[in-house]
């Protein structure tokens, strides 16, 4: 349990850290996302599944939506 | 310069967590009136969610001033964005047929889920917030795969003001018959585990996933619209 735990906040850490360097922003976005999602397998395991399912739906899907729609808005690579 | 300036400043900060954290011993209740939700919690509102009963029950006044944060956001999103809206209309590109055959055959599913959620939302994890924001993420596959269709800007409105004065009114009720306090629990129990229980609480978490599904999916509708 606690190698899955922890091979789970080094995905998110990577996530994290790839999100800050990627230069397309639509792929930034998308790791992003990736944390999102991590955290709210992390919350399961912390035996709150409330908190899980809000993370999810808003932090993985609402979040990375309004981040799409603003990219598209503006540019797309990062100079 | 200002690099180290800003290195300097995360390392007090991330010392300053740290010393803190370590003083809080992990998973240990700090507080009696969390124990004392967990032993009387479902003896009082008949709700087998714990964490259900804390929201809208205990901390239900709480919870309407979390639902008007959320209200304002939405409005005020509206209002920038109406603002400076152009009156212009662009040929949409339609989307592929993979992309609308998918998301017209996953819409109705997640809608379903969503109403599961919050209906559930006094048994199963869950619940109005939770499935408010799931029905909204139906709403963005609908902006992805039918470009140009939109949600009925008077029908969001009306479910968004009904969830908001069903949540005012049950609670002001309460404040009346019930036990005189905001949102007490006046309607009759039932037995613990089954759909029609725990009194207020459901008709409460419908109010509430319909009030948050409409703004979440207000707020996507004034973005998309905008970006076109």
């Amino acid at each position: 349990m606690i190698y899955i735990v922890s091979l789970l906040i080094l995905l998110m850490l990577a996530g994290a850290i790839a999100a800050m360097f990627f230069k397309d922003l639509m792929n930034a976005v998308i790791a992003s996302c990736m944390v999102s999602l991590i955290a709210a397998i992390l919350f399961y395991f912390l035996q709150a599944p409330d908190v899980a399912m809000a993370e999810a739906s808003i932090g993985a899907a609402l979040v990375t939506a309004v981040f799409i729609i603003a990219i598209r808005r503006t540019k797309r690579h990062e100079k | 310069m200002r690099a180290f300036i800003s290195i300097i400043l995360l390392i007090i900060i991330a010392s300053g967590i740290i010393v803190v954290l370590n003083e809080i011993p992990f998973g240990e209740p700090k507080t009696k009136v969390g124990n004392y939700y967990i032993d009387n919690g479902r003896e009082e509102t008949g709700a087998s969610n714990i964490v259900t009963s804390v929201v809208v029950s205990y901390r239900g006044f709480d919870t309407i001033g979390e639902v008007t944060v959320l209200f304002v956001a939405s409005i005020g999103l509206g209002a920038v964005l109406a603002a400076r809206r152009k009156k212009e209309k662009r040929q949409i590109e339609p989307a592929s047929l993979v992309l609308t055959t998918g998301c017209r055959f996953l819409f109705p599913l997640i809608l379903l889920f969503g109403g599961y959620i919050f209906i559930h939302g006094h048994l199963t994890p869950g619940g109005g917030f939770q499935g408010g924001a799931i029905i909204a993420s139906a709403f963005v596959l609908i902006y992805l795969a039918c470009r140009g269709r939109r949600v009925s800007q008077t029908g969001n409105k009306i479910a968004e003001s009904i969830g908001g004065l069903v949540f005012i009114i049950i609670g002001l009720v309460g404040l009346m018959v019930g036990g005189h306090y905001f949102l007490s629990n006046y309607l009759p129990k039932g037995e613990l585990n089954l759909l029609f229980s725990a009194g207020v609480i459901p008709i409460i978490y419908i109010a509430i996933g319909f009030k948050v599904g409409s703004e979440l999916a207000g707020i996507i509708d004034n973005l998309v619209e905008e970006s076109k």
